[in-house]
């Protein structure tokens, strides 16, 4: 009983994490059609910019808002100076996003070394909470709250201000959106730092669950995309449906069959895939 | 005059292990293996306009499955190799047929998912591929009673292999189908009206391209005697297309002379710094922002000019 309340909550705060992640990859290949192949380095950089800002800022919290805002101007400063000088050029952008990645990995080799870094749960959060003689780790339960408080924000943002309203008209129509003049430049900017700093922020507050090491970036990555290929491609219900689908799925998996997880994760995806092409909420394919 | 180049150029690759020493024919042996994987692969980028970011799946899994049967099974050169190519085009039919349900950069992040699953299945699925330590103990095969073991007749070998699979690969260009490939990926709408099925000529052309991919892995298979789950990684897709865009792809010579430049940095470099991860980044961001058409077609262009401005 208490392994599996444990391994649903680690699929939660999973797939907590995953949205995090994949919800900008999402819109920023929804809106701006960019394979942001950065999107994993950028997850991992914000957990190893979040071990240094904690050594200043001893809190968890304050390190990821500064940290996301870092991974932000970050992100925002790849799109105005090398994405937007590719526009028009699809496969260039996904090769230099490719190329960044590359970059951002052995810079943090060089940085932050080989060893992975663990990352302290904040010391309030260390003590499971009990519930009728379970324990639920507390912090897990925390990751999953703070992913569905930005699951609701990111929804209001984009249904009920006047941003989003220009953002989901860039997404479903780009040319008819410049025509009536909506500021299409601008957006492009905000939505990439918007989900460079989404990914940066996840990167710190998965720390205590995932810690900091080589290789992160590799492992986040290609579960943003099969997130953003189950979902529907710019849909932040399908990144959110998607992500927990995928944390449930990769947690059992491994506790289940663990030789053959990793495997077992992609069947969705390539079901999808093959019988609904746009994904499961999206409304254009990919 | 064309021939008198072409004689050129045959005479001095064969004529190379005799003036080169053993390093430099290993070498050049790797830059067949890369210069074929990579040729296989412009197929699809450059004549199908279709971004593979998993063709390290039909180098790694050709590899792999040669290498398990001779291992666990126990099976020589002659059943694996043939084994080996018809499984992974078997596989590639499969994937082929799921990736095709896109095409443009959704093509690209479905072989990106679907090759991720060939390397997740040869990292973790440790009781058959052996993880992390990969497979060893191969041996190179001996056609006909010719042991291969030595550099220079591996070199004659891969030579050999590659002047077949390169000639294959531009018949196949060149023919009829060729051009209805070229076409699909130029006017795919218009092909279409014209009653040609532009899905199965991509598909085709998926699979044939993954047959030459498999070729390649074989070669790489008998020329390391070893695998790693590290030749199915992203990284590894991403170096062949490196090449092909940085040779200048859509041409035949482009993809060698990709491969070839990608291969010697990789290793000239490796030799002096240990950051080639890094230096692939930035060559990657220099090659697509400055030469975004390739060096093939930007030194013929340059040669072109300079060849008007000489005579008028």
């Amino acid at each position: 009983m208490q392994y599996w309340i444990i391994q649903t909550l680690n699929s939660l705060a999973l797939g907590g994490l995953l949205f995090l992640l994949a919800a900008g990859f999402s819109l920023i290949f929804g809106l701006m059609r960019i394979a942001n192949l950065t999107h994993g380095s950028l997850y991992m950089l914000g957990a190893y910019v979040g071990v240094t800002i904690l050594k200043f800022v001893p809190n968890l919290w304050l390190a990821a808002l500064i940290g996301g805002a870092v991974i932000a101007i970050f992100g925002g400063l790849i799109e105005r100076f090398i994405l937007r000088a590719l526009a028009g050029n699809a496969l260039g952008q996904v090769l230099v996003t490719l190329g960044i990645s590359f970059i951002v990995a052995d810079f943090c080799l060089i940085v932050w070394g080989g060893d992975p870094i663990p990352v302290q749960t904040p010391l309030a959060l260390q003590q499971p909470l009990r519930v009728g003689g379970v324990a639920f780790p507390t912090y897990r339960l925390v990751v999953l709250a703070i992913a569905v408080v930005t699951a609701v924000a990111l929804y209001l943002l984009m249904e009920r201000t006047r941003i989003g309203a220009m953002i989901r008209a860039g997404v479903d129509d780009m040319q008819m959106a410049r025509a009536v003049g909506i500021p299409v430049s601008k957006l492009f900017t905000a939505v990439f730092c918007l989900g460079a700093g989404l990914a940066g922020a996840g990167g710190i507050i998965g720390g205590p669950i995932m810690s900091a090491y080589p290789g992160l970036d590799a492992d986040m990555l290609p579960l943003a995309l099969i997130v953003v290929m189950l979902g529907g491609v710019g849909s932040l219900l399908g990144a959110f449906v998607g992500s927990f689908l995928i944390g449930a799925i990769y947690t059992f998996g491994t506790a289940l069959l663990p030789d053959l997880a990793y495997v077992i994760l992609f069947l969705p995806m390539i079901v999808v895939i093959a019988f609904r092409p746009r994904g499961l909420f999206g409304r254009q394919t990919v | 005059m064309k021939w008198a180049r072409w004689a050129l150029l045959a005479v001095s690759l064969a004529a190379f292990p005799w003036i080169a020493g053993e390093y430099y024919i290993n070498l050049t042996s790797q830059i067949f293996i890369a210069a074929t994987f990579a040729a296989s692969l412009n197929l699809l980028v450059g004549y199908g306009g279709l971004p593979s970011l998993g063709h390290a799946s039909w180098l790694g899994l050709a590899a792999y499955l040669s290498a398990w049967m001779s291992l666990k099974l126990g099976l020589g050169h002659a059943l694996t190799a043939p084994a080996a190519l018809l499984g992974t085009t078997l596989v590639a039919c499969a994937f082929g047929w799921i990736s095709l349900r896109a095409t443009g950069l959704g093509f690209l992040m479905i072989t990106l998912a679907l090759s991720q699953v060939l390397w997740g299945t040869a990292y973790r699925w440790v009781s058959v591929t052996d993880g992390d330590n990969g497979l060893r103990g191969l041996t190179r095969p001996a056609p006909f009673g010719i042991s291969l073991d030595g550099a220079t007749s591996f070199y004659y070998f891969a030579l050999a292999v590659t002047v077949v699979a390169i000639t294959l690969m531009a018949m196949f260009v060149a023919s009829p189908f060729g051009a209805a490939l070229r076409g699909t990926r130029d006017q795919p709408r218009r092909m279409s009206a014209l009653g040609h099925d532009v899905w199965t000529v991509r598909w085709i052309t998926f699979v044939y391209s993954a047959f030459w991919g498999a070729v390649s892995g074989l070669l790489f298979v008998y020329y390391n005697k070893y695998i790693h789950p590290a030749s199915l990684s992203i990284t590894s897709s991403a170096e062949a297309l490196l090449g092909v865009i940085a040779g200048g792809s859509g041409t035949l010579a482009g993809p060698i002379v990709g491969a070839a430049i990608i291969m010697l940095l990789k290793n000239y470099v490796s030799a002096y710094i240990e950051r080639w991860n890094m230096l692939m980044g930035f060559v990657f961001v220099l090659i697509v922002i400055f030469m975004p058409e390739g060096v093939v077609p930007g030194v013929r262009r340059l040669y072109l000019r300079l060849r008007k401005w000489r005579t008028g």
